[in-house]
């Protein structure tokens, strides 16, 4: 690398410029966005002093490439890997963190016992009843029309593959059909409380400089933020495809989300959802969610939720929405002091249970029964229509 | 007009701010690659004063528009001067003036108040511009300020396009509240700060104390680096431990570990809620102190 000759004007030799070729194209290939500018201006960066030692232009490097912490420490494992031929073998294992390389395990929905009940959303406080709770998925519906059947199955008693593809993609669609009329709603407003200035000036000159029409504007109102907590342990089994599809939706269209999977520890996974591909995404969510163990320590994530990502993801129209069946296998009380934790910081805490969609069920289990004093809406999320049944609660926070 | 890597950090160092080789080299591209650098960081962590101080290594003026949820393009850009246009109305009016000529006045430069963004590309030397806290803008200002760092130029529909004189140093903090645009993302360069280790943060201190015993520069630093990881609430930044550092050598402490009563009380200076202060404790503030060699 010292040997480094200005060959052109103003850049590095051909051998030069292949290799910083191939060195973009490596991470690309690792799921770093590089524009040509980058790779160009990187061109430029070898013709200086910094080019001189591998650890400079590291550094130098760095800085251009990376858009994002995460980047970081991916970023020196793959320039060492191909600058400097160290460690090869794992940075080719982060490369293929961010291609489709088929997962060792998948998060199969599989047939399971389970009936299927109306969608009725019982509601645990101040939340009034959302009017067309009814949501069957029909006509202005958008995202779940022709389908009623199947959007009311529960998804554990879908037994074909087809079937379950179609629930997922079903799921997907919703959460991006719910992002478009959330916002059209919010464009309907036009008086506005500050009178605005420069408009009314504009128009006062047609009157001779006389305001007669006064123009006024309305201070956008902060898009609706939702936080997901996705419980993906052994008792959600059946559901955590299907869910994941719907977190992916969610993350794709609405830009103010984060998404969050637990087990026994929390995994943050907003940046594996925003993945355009869904089959990626769920890839990529699979290698993070590795080597969580079994059991559910939902008390437990919750407090590292509150104490590491809750100062930064919850604004003042924020929606934590906790996706699990609520069997805690840690201490209650834990749970009940993240759940007061919780409760302090966000507007609005949606708890999802499938379960919730059988007619016998009773919220009993006593990781549920502790976390319920803190819920605004407890609903039911056993079939696509239970989560279609959401937006319009969704649409008034 | 660029300087080498070493001068920057140097240079950094008289300006009143330690940096690492990392930001130093990310600040001398900056220069050469003329590309806005993007800090991320938790609060506390000195994003503002990397601004500050390449404003005083570069001898030239800093711009600071702080950014707020609902900043709009026109109170980042430009505004008229609505209270003269309309006096300016009146007074034409009443001399018996056209409509257009009166148009054509009142949009003239003199009419035009220059907003931060407007004013950094109208400099003839360049100055530092600080965007502080982008994320806390919505995604349309972003997009804006996306063309303007592209182009530096600016329309202005009633008056024309107004080039830049020069080129501003942009730098761009975000406190990661809202996920920035990818687009955004990779049109600057990347630096990830974080909190000073030991040694750093007692260089710091020192330096802006200069009075400050390096022993007790030292405990003050190692003391706060702890106090980092336990469970708080608002995590103390460098600021934080200055205030501190401050207050304990206002108090004529030299050696922490002799006045654990004083250390204590004047936790106010770092622990900023009643959460954080009911937390740590007399007994917890002394353990931490037995492990502050």
């Amino acid at each position: 690398m010292g040997a480094l000759r200005l060959i052109e004007e103003d850049g590095p030799g051909p051998a030069m410029r292949r290799r910083l070729a191939g060195f973009a194209h490596t991470l690309r290939g690792a799921g770093f966005a590089l524009g040509h500018r980058e790779v160009a201006d990187a061109a430029r960066l070898l013709a200086t002093p910094l080019a001189e030692r591998p650890e400079r232009l590291r550094a130098a490097l760095r800085a251009l490439f990376c858009s994002r912490q995460n980047d970081l420490a991916r970023f020196s494992e793959l320039f060492d890997a191909f600058w400097l031929g160290r460690g090869a073998k794992r940075a080719a294992k982060i490369t293929s963190q961010g291609l489709a390389n088929r997962s060792p395990r998948k998060f199969e929905a599989g047939p399971g016992a389970g009936d299927a009940s109306a969608a009725a959303l019982s509601e645990t406080t101040n939340a009034p009843a959302p009017e067309g709770a009814s949501a069957d998925g029909k006509g202005r519906k958008g995202g779940a029309s022709g389908h009623e059947a199947l959007s009311a199955k529960d998804i554990r008693k879908l037994v074909n593959d087809a079937e379950r593809a179609e629930a997922q993609a079903l799921a997907e669609r919703l959460a991006r059909a719910m992002r478009a009329r959330l916002t059209r709603r919010e464009r309907a407003r036009t008086r506005g409380r500050r009178i605005d200035l420069r408009s009314t000036i504009r128009h006062s000159i047609s009157h001779g400089g006389e305001p007669l029409e006064l123009k006024f504007r309305q201070r956008k109102p902060k898009p609706l933020r939702l936080v997901v907590l996705l419980d993906a342990s052994g008792s959600m089994e059946s559901y955590t495809a299907f869910f994941t599809r719907f977190l992916h939706g969610v993350a794709i269209s609405f830009r103010e989300s984060e998404a969050f999977l637990f087990h026994t520890r929390l995994a943050h996974v907003s940046s594996a959802m925003r993945e355009r591909d869904p089959q990626r995404a769920l890839d990529r969510l699979h290698l993070m969610a590795q080597g969580i163990g079994g059991g559910t320590k939902i008390g437990e994530c919750l407090t590292s939720f509150n104490r590491f990502h809750a100062r930064r993801v919850i604004h003042s129209r924020t929606c934590v929405m906790i996706l699990s069946d609520g069997f805690d296998t840690g201490a209650p009380e834990i749970l009940e002091g993240a759940m007061r934790g919780l409760r302090r910081r966000c507007k609005r805490i949606v708890w999802l249970n499938p379960l919730l969609g059988t007619e016998s069920y009773e919220p009993s289990a006593r990781g549920m029964s502790v976390a319920l004093p803190f819920v605004d809406l407890f609903a039911p999320a056993h079939n696509v229509a239970s989560l279609g049944a959401l937006e319009p609660y969704l649409a008034r926070l | 007009m660029t300087l080498p890597r070493e001068a920057i950090a140097a240079k950094l160092a008289e300006a009143g701010y330690v940096a690492d080789r990392d930001l130093a080299t990310a600040l001398w591209m900056m220069d050469h690659l003329k590309r806005p650098l993007l800090l991320e960081g938790e609060a506390g962590v000195g994003k503002t004063e990397v601004a500050k101080a390449l404003a005083r290594v570069h001898g030239c003026e800093l711009i600071r528009m702080q950014c707020y949820e609902g900043l709009d393009a026109q109170s980042a850009l430009y505004e008229w001067n609505y209270q003269r246009q309309l006096l300016s109305i009146k007074a034409h009016e009443a001399s018996g003036a056209k409509a257009d000529e009166i148009e054509a006045k009142i949009f003239s430069e003199s009419y035009l108040l220059e907003r931060p963004l407007l004013a950094a590309i109208r400099r003839e030397v360049s100055p530092v511009l600080l965007i502080d806290e982008v994320d806390r803008a919505d995604e349309e200002f972003e997009a804006f300020l996306l063309e303007l760092l592209s182009d530096f130029q600016v329309s202005i529909p009633e008056f024309g396009v107004i080039r830049a004189k020069s080129i501003p140093r942009v730098v761009l903090t975000s406190n990661g509240t809202r996920e920035l645009s990818d687009a955004l993302r990779r049109r600057c360069l990347y630096h990830h700060i974080d909190f000073p280790d030991v040694d750093r943060e007692a260089a710091i201190l020192r330096m802006h104390q200069p009075d400050l015993d390096a022993n007790l520069a030292h405990q003050v630093a190692r003391m706060v680096g702890l106090l980092r990881k336990e469970d708080l609430r608002k995590v103390p930044g460098v600021a934080e431990s200055l205030d501190w550092a401050a207050t304990l050598a206002g108090l004529g402490v030299e050696d922490m570990r002799q006045e654990p009563e004083v250390v204590h009380d004047t936790l106010t200076a770092i622990l900023k809620t009643h959460e954080d202060r009911v937390r740590v404790t007399r007994e917890v503030a002394e353990r931490l102190l037995g492990k502050v060699a």
